[in-house]
């Protein structure tokens, strides 16, 4: 008894001495108690939602409310913490790590509680800008799902017992110079990770370490060893490009450089005062087979499947001067597209830019490398420098001998640190059979999943936010990883795993991250970790000379098959499968198909026709109900069998689909488990990127895919619009003249009654430099604590997101444009909500904000259906998960809402607030820039300015003066507070001739 | 024909030559050689026969177990939110407000039966009036239901009370709902008062000719004295005419503010100033129609084809008719206005309830209450009761898919095409829907085994007028 409560450490009440120890009689009780309902022990959700029920039942009765209260004691601090003023955050600068990666961010702490995560504006990538994953990594650290405790063949057990294991292990590998040791890490980005392992390494000779992330640079480093001799990383300087040829690649939304592509891109496509900033506007080509942010942002957009890509770089190569043996033609209308590429690309020498996917063969960024340094962009829009893993493997190939090697028997031990083979390796490779050679596994993970079950040890991994470590951006720049909170549940960090297998069992995660700092050199500690960022450690760029002979061979093709090209894609919002238990992006809809909750098979148009497959319009009346719309697809290639809704994407390349990795996970958590279909079940170790000559059919099954927008097309309704920069230089203000608005003053009552207070919000939304990533939706969740509602309530139309990104197709089905319009609340001086409450629950303020008070809320929903934008949310059942460890993520300054109560955005009106009681105490005015909403403060484009309209000079007023500058649906006389510019484009008159006399491009939508 | 129709026809002739020296031959609205004895003995006698029929028994089992499901879908809604339902975000009111509406336009023809055609002296409304108030007590008691269930927190409902409070919140007398609260609680008020006056007088003859002691007490009580001294009949006559008085404008008020609900939003098929008299007409048509459906089968039961007759119902279905063409020619002016106008929104509005996704609701909607109703221009149609009958039933299907359209066709695709979205309704909704229905009928069916149907001494007051005339 006692022994398994030395397992727990902190604060870990037991409530009877069965449940601390979890004996198996105590399960066995449990289940006996239990018998038809065995999950009701092991899931939260249906007790509490039992107690609910009853608890409603007892008020029901007339009993309620005369429970008794906890006695809650307040205590003062005896001694107060520095700079801790109650009610006022505290913000500590670190990282998050995505696949190894840092992204410098700022952790707002309320009491020592983490609450939010947002971008560290001294920090090379983003500066100030998050990511949607980055963001919601705050969720996983409250996770009610992660493991708690030392496991031992799924016993309770203690880090002090594993320690001592681990020791044996050591002392007879040891004999072995580590012969049978092998650790498996995913890509270590890590400096003192790295060294750790390195030190591993001296002291095991013969033990292997291997990175596996199912998502990694094989292909680009192959890519560069074949050019170059030797792998570099690419570093772009998407700023000083004119023309961009993104080859498959989603540089702007996806890896480590994204934040910093996404914002240098955004600089080159912003217009003010009938002039685009920087003299020109850039130009993006992108050719891609599945539709990707990049693709939509793209001024050109060509589909094309995955294996053809290769054959359409040659093809621009030729044009260029550079032979590689040529292949397949193309259409007509395709080489036209090549040749204007090519011309485009050769004009445009050194300020070009050739971006190869990292799914794209070697071949592909090979020949990538000798284009770029042909047109001259090298050290100007592209740039190399050593590689941002301190070691850098073909991962594949690591992981295939290590397969092998457990297959020979050679493995005795293995070590999984933060890996989870056992779902996310190639199928062929057969890990879940083969593990089971190695006659000791050890895993580190912040759940139990489904490699960590099958392992005889079992360690909580420490969060990020838990934990002292180090991580490289894609520059190199090193920040330093430091705890905000004491690991919650016990867990261990990646370094101190580490230290174990070093022998160093004693030290300290942060111990061993300062030795590790202190043998490379003098750095200033306490700077580094105050700014997030460690000076200087950026790598130096370099103009790597070309191999001798460079390497630039065609991928071998094996003889086209016969059949339907397979893309594996990491999901846009959870990934390759580690976030599929946080429910901030398991929401969020996935940009350009705005689904949640699953993955799909994305299948063009016409190859839906091919296949005969009918998606039911989600938009017209079904016999079904909104539950059955989508057909379930069958992928056979080579006996390997995978099930999947179809989902038709405007767009997608033909003959080619895609499967997305990261769902169909069996032990990520309650939240996780049983969402979509695992497409790992297709991908091998060959080929873990596309697959061609796959059968594919539709198995007359159907299923509801949730999405959150059903309808792509504006209705020739003036929206989002939109021209050719060259149109907008001709006539800036063409936005103006799409809608007859009344004019500004037009009204019988005072005109400026709305104006009378001092600061008077408003919000202007570039749509020209919008991307429509996503980042926004999942910064106003965490900072408005908005609650998720599950897949079957996102069928229902019920999501709760204050500013959702519209996606709107126009043109061609087969090939259409895309427009991204993220829509929070309008904030209209004539709300239509307003009057029309019966309790006004929802008034103006003095300052122009259009307030929701949550307590005076009955919840008619008159106000919402009177929205003309659609952007009030319902509460239509309690959605707050009030799982304990969730209570501590919440911000303090939002209340949370209840069943039944109407929200929507407020412009972050507590953040108005602190600026006000700020100003009002120094007694000075609000300055402009001082209040940021939370989806602008995480715009990686900065598409978002928010501030005092009255002001003159402010950045907003000035966007708002600006031609572009236009509402939505104002013919209504709403006079909403939160505007638009107009999107501009920049095609290649080669390709599309300028429409003979249009000024308004925006005139023709679906 | 029974000599004794013959007989009461020819009554009915020289009574109505008499008073309106008018020569076109009216049908009898009283048959048989009623005295004032057999009327009261009619009247009272179905309430105060001491045995349940088994007919009224198996009815009322029915209605009653559909109550009672209504209880449980109440308690399933108040326990887990209106979550349950199929509304969703764009289409925020779905059946719950269909039903409210439905059941108010229901609640119209009782009023209207009963003060318009008083004032106006159409002496053929006394044999259905109780009957027909007593219906729109029990409708507007089902939609009075509506707006406090369709609530997010039904438990403050209370809030939209002007009440004196510590914190100076008021409503916002702004919202259309605030004009709901006081249209509906009024019109049920007067509505409720209107119908006991009328019922004062029956309720002492109730009294006087119970036998069992307890029953002869609560009628008594409720009978308030009452005599039937002139005196008492002179201050009954009058309060009974101000009363009638002040319903009439509420027959008309209510449903206009209800309609207002939509007509004050922006929503296109919402914004419509035709909305007022529409919902009007709308509600009189639904509301003969209810009563239609009510009066033909316990006329048949209760063998009262002598006081409901068939001029009785020949009128009601002319008034059906009527009010059914004022509704028809409110849908051709919104479809013709949706063109006129020239606005985008509400062509795509109109050309969306044609052809879109619930384009046959609009068309069903279309037939049930436009054409269908046609076939009452034909004298044989309207004096045959299965025909009228399944019309009558057709009418109310027809306006509850009136409601239907307006609410879900014009939510489900607004401004925002990002936002469009479809309502399919659950079981929860059905449950409530057919839960109202057996409030409704439960009520009916305790209505008509207690209280006394026809109003008795408005029969005998035509009698009266009969044999005076005679």
């Amino acid at each position: 008894m006692n022994k398994k409560l030395e397992g727990k450490t902190g604060h870990e009440y037991w409530r009877s001495f069965e449940q601390a120890a979890e004996t198996p009689e105590f399960k066995a009780w449990a289940k006996h108690e239990f018998p038809n309902e065995p999950e009701i022990w092991d899931r939260g959700t249906t007790r509490r939602d039992f107690l609910q029920l009853m608890g409603s039942m007892i008020a029901l009765a007339g009993l309620a409310g005369c429970t008794k209260q906890p006695v809650e004691k307040i205590v003062p601090y005896v001694k107060q913490p520095e700079d801790l003023v109650p009610g006022r955050p505290l913000y500590f600068a670190s990282a998050v790590t995505l696949n190894g990666f840092a992204r410098g961010v700022l952790v707002e702490s309320h009491m020592g509680r983490p609450t939010k995560i947002e971008g560290n504006p001294a920090h090379p990538d983003g500066e100030g800008a998050a990511d949607s994953r980055t963001q919601a990594s705050v969720l996983d650290l409250y996770d009610p799902d992660r493991s708690r405790a030392v496991l031992a063949n799924g016993e309770l057990s203690t880090w002090t017992a594993f320690a001592a294991a681990v020791a044996r292990r050591l002392d007879i590998q040891r004999i072995k110079e580590g012969e049978g040791l092998r650790i498996l890490t995913r890509t270590v980005v890590s400096p003192t990770l790295a060294a750790q392992l390195s030190d591993v390494l001296k002291q095991f000779p013969k033990a292997k370490w291997i990175q596996y992330s199912p998502v990694n640079r094989d292909n680009a480093r192959e890519g560069a060893i074949r050019f170059f001799g030797s792998d570099y990383a690419v570093r772009l300087h998407v700023a000083k490009a004119d023309v961009i040829l993104a080859l498959d690649s989603d540089f702007l939304n996806d890896g480590p450089g994204s934040l910093r592509y996404a914002k240098e891109f955004a600089s080159r496509r912003r217009a003010r005062g009938g002039k685009v900033l920087g003299g020109k506007m850039n130009r993006l080509y992108s050719v891609e087979s599945s539709a990707t942010i990049t693709g939509a942002s793209a001024d050109h957009r060509l589909p094309l499947a995955s294996s053809k890509i290769e054959d359409l770089l040659v093809a621009v190569a030729a044009k260029l001067g550079v032979k590689v043996k040529t292949a397949q033609s193309f259409s007509e209308a395709e080489n036209r597209w090549i040749a204007a590429v090519a011309k485009d690309l050769s004009v445009n020498k050194g300020r070009s830019l050739i971006v190869a996917g990292d799914h794209q063969p070697a071949a592909v960024h090979a020949l990538t490398h000798a284009l770029n340094r042909a047109l001259g962009n090298n050290g100007k829009t592209v740039a190399y420098t050593q590689t941002v893993e301190p070691v850098s493997q073909a991962q594949t190939a690591a992981l295939k001998e290590l397969a092998a090697d457990l297959e020979a028997g050679k493995v005795d031990d293995l070590y999984f640190i933060g890996t989870n083979p056992l779902y996310d390796a190639p199928a062929d490779l057969i890990f879940s059979e083969k593990i089971l050679r190695a006659g000791f596994r050890a895993h580190l993970g912040s759940h139990e999943d489904e490699t960590g079950r099958h392992c005889h040890w079992h360690v909580p991994a420490a969060h990020t936010l838990e934990s002292w470590g180090d991580a490289r951006a894609f520059d190199g720049t090193v920040t330093l990883i430091q705890p905000l909170i004491q690991p919650l549940h016990g867990g261990k960090s990646a370094v101190e795993f580490a230290a174990l297998l070093e022998g160093k069992a004693g030290v300290t995660g942060h111990d061993r991250v300062k030795e590790y700092w202190k043998t490379v050199g003098s750095i200033d500690w306490d700077k580094s970790l105050h700014d997030g960022v460690v000076a200087g450690t950026a790598f130096e760029e370099q103009d790597p000379a070309p191999a001798a002979q460079p390497d630039l061979k065609r991928t071998e093709a094996a003889q086209a098959p016969e059949g339907i090209e397979v893309n594996f894609r990491p999901d846009p919002t959870i990934g390759t499968g580690e976030s599929a238990n946080n429910a901030w992006l398991q929401e969020l809809p996935k940009p350009i198909t705005r689904i949640t909750w699953e993955n799909i098979i994305a299948v063009s148009p016409r190859t839906a026709a091919k296949l005969g497959i009918k998606q039911g319009e989600l938009d017209t009346l079904d016999a079904g109900g909104r539950y059955a719309k989508s057909s379930v697809l069958w992928i056979d290639w080579s006996g390997r069998l995978l099930e999947g809704p179809a989902w038709i994407v405007p767009g997608h390349a033909e003959d080619s689909i895609t499967v997305y990795l990261g769902y169909g996970r069996t032990r990520a958590g309650k939240v996780g488990d049983g969402t979509g279909y695992n497409a790992y079940a297709l991908r091998t170790s060959a080929s873990p990127d596309f697959i061609r000559g796959a059968q594919v059919g539709v198995t007359g099954k159907k299923t509801a895919v949730a999405s959150t927008q059903d309808h792509g097309s504006m209705e020739g309704r003036h929206l989002v619009r939109e021209a050719t920069a060259a149109e907008y230089v001709k006539h800036p203000e063409f936005a103006q003249h799409l809608v007859h608005d009344p004019k500004p003053n037009e009204t019988l009552f005072k005109p400026d009654e709305h104006l009378k207070a001092e600061n008077q919000w408003g919000m202007a939304i570039d749509l020209n430099t919008c991307i429509g990533c996503g980042a926004c939706t999942v910064a106003c969740q965490s900072e408005n604590n908005i609650p998720v509602v599950g897949k079957k309530n996102v069928l229902n139309g019920r999501e709760m997101h204050w500013i959702r990104i519209d996606r709107y197709f126009e043109g061609d089905a087969d090939n259409p444009r895309m427009v991204h319009q993220p829509v929070p609340c309008m904030h209209c001086e004539n709300a239509p909500c307003e009057p029309v409450c019966p309790v006004g629950a929802t008034t103006h303020s003095q300052e122009g904000l259009n307030d929701m008070a949550y307590n005076r809320c009955v919840g008619t929903r008159y106000c919402a259906n009177n929205c003309a934008y659609k952007v009030r949310r319902f509460n239509f059942y309690n959605f707050v998960d009030d799982a304990p460890s969730l209570k501590l993520l919440r911000n303090p300054d939002v209340t949370v809402r209840t069943r039944g109560v109407m929200e929507k955005c407020t412009y972050c009106v507590q953040r108005i607030n602190h600026a006000r009681i700020d100003a009002k105490k120094a007694d000075r005015e609000i300055r402009d820039g001082e209040i940021v909403t939370a989806c602008q403060q995480t715009c990686p484009t900065q598409a978002i300015s928010f501030g005092n309209i009255k002001d003159p000079n402010a950045a907003v007023t000035k966007d708002k003066a600006d031609s572009l500058n236009y509402g939505i649906l104002t013919d209504l006389g709403t006079r909403p507070r939160t505007s638009y510019l107009a999107r501009l484009r920049n095609p290649n008159p080669e390709l599309e001739p300028a429409a003979e006399g249009s000024h308004a491009g925006g005139g023709h939508h679906g | 024909m029974p000599a004794e129709a013959i007989m009461a026809d020819k009554h009915s002739k020289d009574h109505d030559m008499h008073a309106h020296s008018a020569h076109e031959v009216q049908p009898p609205v009283l048959i048989g050689q009623h005295t004032y004895g057999s009327l009261s003995d009619k009247v009272a006698s179905i309430p105060l026969d001491p045995k349940h029929s088994k007919g009224w028994i198996f009815g009322f089992l029915i209605a009653f177990s559909l109550f009672g499901l209504l209880h449980t879908v109440l308690g399933w809604v108040f326990a887990w939110g209106v979550g349950v339902w199929g509304i969703t975000n764009p289409i925020g009111w779905g059946f719950d407000i269909i039903n409210f509406v439905w059941w108010v336009g229901i609640g119209h023809a009782g009023t209207f039966i009963s003060a318009i055609l008083f004032l106006v002296k159409q002496q053929w409304r006394t044999s259905i009036n109780r009957f027909a108030e007593a219906m729109t007590l029990f409708a507007v008691a089902c939609a009075g239901l509506f707006p406090l269930l369709h609530m997010g927190r039904p438990w403050r409902a209370w809030w939209v009370f002007p009440y004196p409070n510590t914190m100076g919140l008021w409503p916002n007398f702004h919202s259309p709902l605030i004009w709901d609260v006081f249209a509906i609680s009024t019109y049920a008020t007067v509505s409720a008062l209107f119908w006991y006056t009328g019922l004062i007088p029956d309720l002492a003859t109730m009294r006087d000719k119970a036998v069992f002691k307890p029953v002869k007490m609560i009628y008594g009580m409720l009978a308030m004295g009452w005599r039937g001294s002139a005196a008492h009949w002179q201050r009954h006559q009058m309060a009974y005419l101000l009363l009638a008085g002040m319903s009439t404008p509420l027959v008309l008020s209510v449903h206009t503010v209800v309609s207002f609900d939509f007509a004050m939003s922006l929503i296109p098929g919402w914004h419509t100033t035709i909305f007022p008299p529409y919902f009007v007409a709308g509600a009189i048509f639904s509301g003969f129609a209810m009563v239609l459906t009510l009066l033909i089968p316990i006329r048949h039961f209760y063998k009262m084809k002598d006081m409901i007759t068939d001029k009785h119902i020949d009128n009601m279905a002319k008034i059906t008719l009527a009010t059914g063409w004022m509704v028809f020619y409110g849908y051709i002016i919104e479809a013709f206005m949706a063109w006129y106008s020239g606005n985008q929104f509400e062509g795509f509005m109109m050309l969306n309830r044609m052809t879109g996704p619930y384009a046959p609701m609009y068309w069903a909607l279309i037939l049930c209450n436009g054409i269908i109703p046609q076939l009452l221009w034909f004298k044989r149609v309207r004096l045959n009761m299965l025909s009228i009958w399944l019309i009558s039933i057709v009418v109310n299907i027809g306006m509850w898919l009136e409601r239907f359209v307006i609410i879900v066709t014009s939510l489900h695709r607004d401004f925002m095409p990002s936002s469009w979205d479809m309502y399919y309704p659950t079981e929860w909704d059905w449950g409530t829907f057919i839960g109202t229905i057996g409030l409704f009928l439960t009520l009916i069916f305790l209505f008509i085994r207690v209280l006394p149907m026809v109003a008795g001494f408005e029969m005998k007051e035509l009698l009266h007028h009969r044999k005076k005339h005679h």
